[in-house]
């Protein structure tokens, strides 16, 4: 449905997207996962018509967009601080987009208490928007931009703002409404559990371009890159060197075996992801505990040399543990990455 | 706002403090308010009594007071419009595009606001007069005996002097409103379906209403009392209520019905003041400002260029041209003097700033002309005494509000609603024999500027930590010490801008001159405005001299206040 070829934008003289391609089929969402500054937020208003981008394409059902203006793509938009219209109540700010398309005022008001129904908003509809709570004002925003039955719905940073027990909440409500809406949708969040938890595809977004796309099970097993690995907070990042026939790596704490897609020759400098396992697959690591510090699911143990694991028990500070690792490959040594040990 | 912070120590001596600080109130009160009891509340009660007289009540009396009130609103409606429609999209100028040269503008624009109301109308003499350099042009290039554009004296040159004093209030309440609007809200809208002029019908005016009805409020109070361009340039036949008063009280003597007129101006204002207040007190509290720079952005489509480039050309012809044509004019001969018949040569001179040394017998003035600008300084270096000492308290006492300032702050509103010439009308009223005194205008002068002083020093007195004060004298500084190394390097820039302010007001006030001081003691504006009213080049030239004199001293003035001006101190 949507499709994005080769987009280049800039700002203020720098390349900020370098070259953006991805599609989103119907009913899919799909999640832009990147840190803040990354251009999220940018693609999102290209997409939207609200900027003009330096380069590429944007085309919907195969029909190029370029010459649609932003009020006439029908696409959706939520914003991370709602950007409801202060001198309009809920009823009035949901109303709005069936307004600017003409449509009989019977109507209006059927569709708008359809989708305060859905949000869950059904009798806040003479409220002003100013009293309203964060998530209210939230789902009054989700609710603006469904009225109007928008063939793409894009959020931006949504839940950014709210605190978490209420960001769990709403996400779980958000899924819920995308599946029954049928809509496909973009969700741009820096989030990355927000991100593994309501999308069916996960793009990471790095220095202007998307470095890894796949399902959130997908990326969490092979994030592709030391940076991604880094980002996502998988583990540990370290570097290391190919030893002993290619199927063995050397680092600080240790020799392992490890997984590898690439060919890698002895005596390479790769960097690699080090997850405490299950069962010892890449061999087990040995160290001295230096920190621990309380997970609601357990306890995050810091060794000596900057290691950190979550296991399920405490530990001393000074004692010996011993931790079954996998070890995974994330392709050649790179100076610019320095991991969390560094 | 006062940071009031009481301390667990505060509490236990509070109702002692609290007979102290009454105490403490009643002396910081005592000198303004005696010099307001005297120079405002008698005046004033003087008109009241006048004002509501049988003698004041005569069919003749209520008929002209009917027409003037009428003609006042209507020439004020006119104008607010006028400058509402230059105002509005001047506004989206400076806060939605980036230009070059843009912060120079801007400041030209807030120029006009300050300056002196003969500088204004001599200003646009200039340019637009019989004298001016268009008809002047127009004449030589057609040969023609007469000028052909008649603008002085015309409802026209009324309406566009106001629309170039007062677009810079559109400008700045409703720019500011603007530029604190969310963009995310118009995208919002726009993706919603919303086409740019649906994007500025439904979401922008509405929500720019607050801004723009507290700025058309504003607009319309000053044009309905503006005195100075309106005596100047539309002339006698042109009478609001603020002309009909000097006309009545000066030259007619029917003091009665001037102080019917002043008393209907006084309620008006007071009524549009209270108005004002009361909307922009509340209108400001639902918009809660945001940073305004992420609204700028360079023009992008040709439709926004061509806006730019039309709205710069019309900025700079209306506030640039009046302002360069004055002192333009003040150097060039450019047609015949009195007396003199036949060919001129044009050229530059400084005929008329050395005349101004010269006492004529023809003059008429009963001394030279650069005695007046002697009166000026004098007047003026006595209101900034005068109003500093009556400020300082109030200021004072304000900063900190007890029970009396809560009491004491509307009565000290009254005067901001009075005008400048129902000033005049009363000292005449309260004071007629005394006026031969020519320390009456400084007086006058003084109730003009006290309300901006006190304007100016409260925020920066209030704005000063008690725990600095307390700091210094824990560390053994005696309270004379503690003023000196704390209050004073604080309060000493606002002093000084408070000072300006009331010199630039001195200097350039008009209307209550007007009706307060002696022929003999003439001040810079009242020796233009003879100037202006006098045939003949020399005169006219003398008058450009004059002006161009006020106007440096004027930004002079103006520049020292912008320099000193209190980050985050408001201007209206």
């Amino acid at each position: 449905m949507l499709e994005v070829r080769d987009l280049h934008k800039d700002y203020e003289g720098q390349p900020l997207l370098r070259g953006i391609a991805f599609s989103v089929s119907a009913r899919e969402t799909v999640c832009l996962l990147g840190p803040s500054g990354s251009g999220k937020s940018t693609l999102l208003r290209l997409i939207a018509g609200l900027e003009t981008p330096e380069r590429g394409q944007i085309f919907w059902d195969a029909k190029d967009l370029a010459a649609t203006p932003a009020h006439l793509r029908n696409f959706g938009l939520v914003f991370q601080d709602y950007a409801l219209f202060p001198h309009l109540n809920v009823f009035d700010n949901v109303a709005f987009g069936l307004r600017m398309r003409g449509r009989p005022e019977s109507e209006i008001i059927t569709r708008v208490l359809e989708v305060l129904g859905i949000v869950d908003l059904r009798g806040f509809e003479q409220r002003a928007v100013t009293d309203l709570s964060g998530g209210e004002q939230q789902r009054v925003a989700l609710a603006r931009a469904l009225a109007p039955r928008p063939r793409l719905l894009m959020f931006d940073e949504p839940l950014g703002a709210l605190d978490r027990a209420l960001r769990e909440d709403l996400l779980d409500q958000l899924r819920a409404i995308l599946h029954e809406a049928r809509i496909p949708a973009i969700y741009v969040t820096h989030d990355q559990e927000e991100a593994f938890s309501i999308a069916d595809r996960v793009l990471l977004l790095h220095d202007g371009t998307i470095v890894r796309s796949g399902t959130p099970a997908d990326v969490w097993a092979e994030p592709g890159s030391a940076w991604a690995a880094e980002f996502l907070g998988l583990g540990n990042v370290v570097p290391a060197r190919v030893v002993a026939g290619g199927s063995r790596v050397e680092t600080h704490y240790g020799v392992f075996s490890f997984q590898c897609a690439h060919k890698h020759r002895v005596g390479d400098e790769v960097m690699v992801l080090l997850r405490q396992a299950h069962e010892k697959k890449g061999g087990i690591l040995k160290g001295t505990v230096a920190d621990t510090l309380f997970r609601p699911d357990g306890f995050r143990i810091g060794l000596l040399g900057g290691l950190h694991f979550d296991l399920p028990s405490d530990a001393r500070r000074g004692s010996k543990v011993s931790i079954p690792v996998e070890v995974h490959c994330l392709g050649p040594h790179s100076r610019s990455i320095r991991g969390r040990h560094g | 706002m006062v940071n009031e912070r009481a301390a667990p120590a505060d509490q236990r001596t509070r109702r002692g403090a609290s007979a102290v600080r009454l105490y403490r109130s009643v002396l910081l009160w005592v000198l303004p308010l005696s010099f307001l009891a005297v120079f405002f509340f008698l005046p004033f009660f003087r008109i009241i009594s006048v004002g509501l007289s049988l003698d004041a009540f005569s069919p003749f009396n209520l008929q002209l007071a009917l027409q003037t009130v009428l003609f006042t609103v209507y020439q004020a409606i006119l104008s607010t419009l006028l400058t509402v429609l230059l105002g509005l999209p001047c506004a989206v100028l400076f806060a939605r595009y980036s230009f070059p040269g843009k912060s120079l503008l801007r400041t030209l624009t807030a120029v006009p606001f300050m300056l002196p109301t003969v500088v204004v109308a001599a200003g646009f003499n200039a340019l637009l007069g019989p004298r001016g350099w268009l008809n002047l042009a127009l004449m030589g290039a057609f040969g023609l005996d007469s000028p052909p554009i008649s603008f002085v004296g015309t409802l026209v040159a009324i309406l566009v002097a106001h629309v170039f004093y007062n677009t810079t209030i559109v400008i700045r309440i409703v720019g500011t409103a603007l530029s604190s609007l969310d963009p995310k809200l118009s995208q919002a809208a726009r993706s919603l379906g919303a086409s740019s002029p649906r994007v500025w019908w439904n979401l922008v005016l509405p929500m720019l209403r607050p801004s723009l009805v507290a700025a058309c409020l504003l607009v319309f109070l000053f044009d309905f009392t503006s005195f100075g361009v309106i005596l100047l340039l539309g002339g006698p036949s042109f009478a609001t209520l603020e002309v009909q008063i000097y006309i009545q009280a000066l030259q007619l003597l029917n003091l009665p019905l001037a102080s019917l007129l002043a008393f209907i101006q006084l309620l008006c204002t007071l009524a549009f003041s209270v108005f004002y207040t009361r909307y922009a007190a509340r209108s400001f509290v639902e918009t809660a400002p945001r940073p305004g720079a992420l609204n700028l952005r360079k023009s992008t489509s040709s439709a926004e260029k061509m806006f730019i480039a039309v709205m710069l050309i019309v900025v700079w012809l209306l506030f640039v041209l009046p302002v360069l044509a004055l002192p333009l004019r003040s150097v060039s001969r450019l047609d015949a003097a009195r007396g003199q018949r036949g060919q001129v040569q044009p050229g530059l001179t400084t005929d008329y700033y050395s005349e101004l040394f010269v006492n004529r017998r023809d003059s008429v003035f009963y001394v030279p002309p650069v005695q007046a600008a002697l009166n000026s300084l004098t007047y003026a270096a006595a209101t900034v005494a005068l109003s500093l000492l009556l400020g300082f308290p109030a200021a004072i006492a304000l900063a900190k509000p007890g029970l009396l300032e809560k009491i004491l702050d509307p009565i000290l509103i009254i005067p901001l609603g009075a005008s400048a010439v129902t000033l005049g009308l009363g000292f005449i009223l309260a004071f007629g024999r005394l006026l031969i005194h020519p320390w009456m205008v400084p007086l006058a002068h003084t109730l003009v500027a006290l309300p901006f002083v006190i304007r100016v020093l409260q925020p920066a007195l209030a704005a000063i930590p008690a725990r600095l004060r307390q700091a210094a004298s824990s560390l053994g500084a005696s309270p004379f010490r503690t003023w000196q190394t704390v209050d004073w390097p604080i309060l000493r820039r606002a002093t000084l801008s408070a000072a300006s302010f009331a010199f630039t007001i001195s200097l350039g006030e008009f209307g209550a001159t007007t009706l307060v001081s002696r022929p003999e003691y003439p001040t810079i504006p009242i020796a233009i405005y003879r100037f202006l009213s006098q045939p003949g080049a020399l005169n006219y030239g003398q008058a450009m001299a004059m002006a161009t004199l006020l106007m440096a001293l004027t930004a002079m003035g103006i520049f020292l206040i912008e320099k000193l001006r209190l980050p985050g101190a408001g201007e209206f």
